[in-house]
């Protein structure tokens, strides 16, 4: 099963912008010294993005992190926070997109967001790829995990048959 | 614009786009041989060139694509004469002399260079403004 690493979609603003949330759990292999990974935050992100990114399309490209334009985090982010990605689309082709994300976290229940980070996307759609590779006919992207927060999230009628 | 002008900003925009140094972003530096360019990054260039310049650019104008997917263009791994020719045709930014003689495929986007990309923009810029 593929690790999710978003709980669930909070905004969309179509063909704009698309914001999750995760809260971290308190153990597990995401932590170092109680520190949530960088690269699990950039995936977080890309899940993010790629879900505002396949909205364009029905979900009907398969849309790939291709590239990490830029990856900032100020503040460490631990166990027990809430974070919430907020991705921003910029442009998008036939070939692929780029995204600009902004990181926040919450200490606790009450407390406000801060922004604590910046991670910049390119996605790639792998079937229009510049290379002419050809890639199988499965989407293998938007499989039943992601489909499942698309649909939490109301945006089922965004996927086409 | 001037050319110098242009110049500058592909520099910024080769900069953010490729994580280069100021001193490596040359003239006659190669995108994808000097620069290390890989194939997402054709993309990123162009999104922020159209960013930086106000123009918008479309799919295959500054970089050729989907090249192999036709016979007649390429052959056997290497690029055909009307290949070659429908390149010069449609990208008359980028110089191929250096290609003429080594003409395979993987080789193509190595003609493609920071001058190239000055002469792009710099056309793109004088034909806009000839309305």
């Amino acid at each position: 099963m593929r690790w999710l690493w978003i709980d669930r979609i909070i905004e969309h603003e179509p063909r704009t912008r698309l914001v999750a949330i995760k809260e971290i759990p308190s153990q597990g292999p995401h932590l170092v010294d109680g520190v949530m990974r960088l690269s699990l935050l950039i995936e977080g992100m890309a899940q993010t993005a790629g879900i505002l990114v396949g909205t364009l399309t029905g979900f009907k490209e398969k849309v790939i992190l291709a590239k990490i334009s830029r990856a900032a985090l100020e503040t460490d982010i631990v166990a027990g926070d809430s974070v919430r990605f907020d991705a921003v689309l910029d442009r998008i082709e036939d070939a692929g997109a780029s995204t600009s994300g902004t990181l926040e976290r919450r200490r606790g229940e009450g407390g406000g967001w801060e922004r604590v980070g910046q991670v910049d996307l390119m996605f790639s759609h792998v079937d229009q790829n510049m290379a002419g590779i050809d890639f199988p006919e499965e989407n293998f992207v938007f499989g039943p995990t992601f489909r499942q927060v698309i649909n939490d999230a109301g945006l089922g009628d965004l996927v086409e048959a | 614009m001037s050319r110098d002008e242009i110049f500058e900003k592909i520099r910024e925009v080769l900069d953010d786009a490729l994580g280069v140094d100021d001193d490596e972003v040359t003239s006659g530096a190669s995108l994808t041989a000097d620069l290390g360019a890989e194939s997402i990054d054709f993309l990123d260039i162009v999104f922020r060139l159209e960013k930086s310049f106000g123009f918008k650019i479309s799919q295959g104008e500054l970089f050729p694509e989907n090249l192999t997917e036709n016979p007649e263009w390429v052959a056997d791994g290497e690029l055909t004469g009307a290949g070659l020719a429908m390149l010069k045709e449609r990208m008359p930014h980028v110089d191929f002399a250096p290609i003429e003689q080594n003409r395979s495929v993987a080789t193509i986007a190595d003609a493609i260079t920071v001058e190239s990309l000055v002469d792009f923009v710099d056309r793109k810029l004088q034909a806009a403004a000839a309305g």
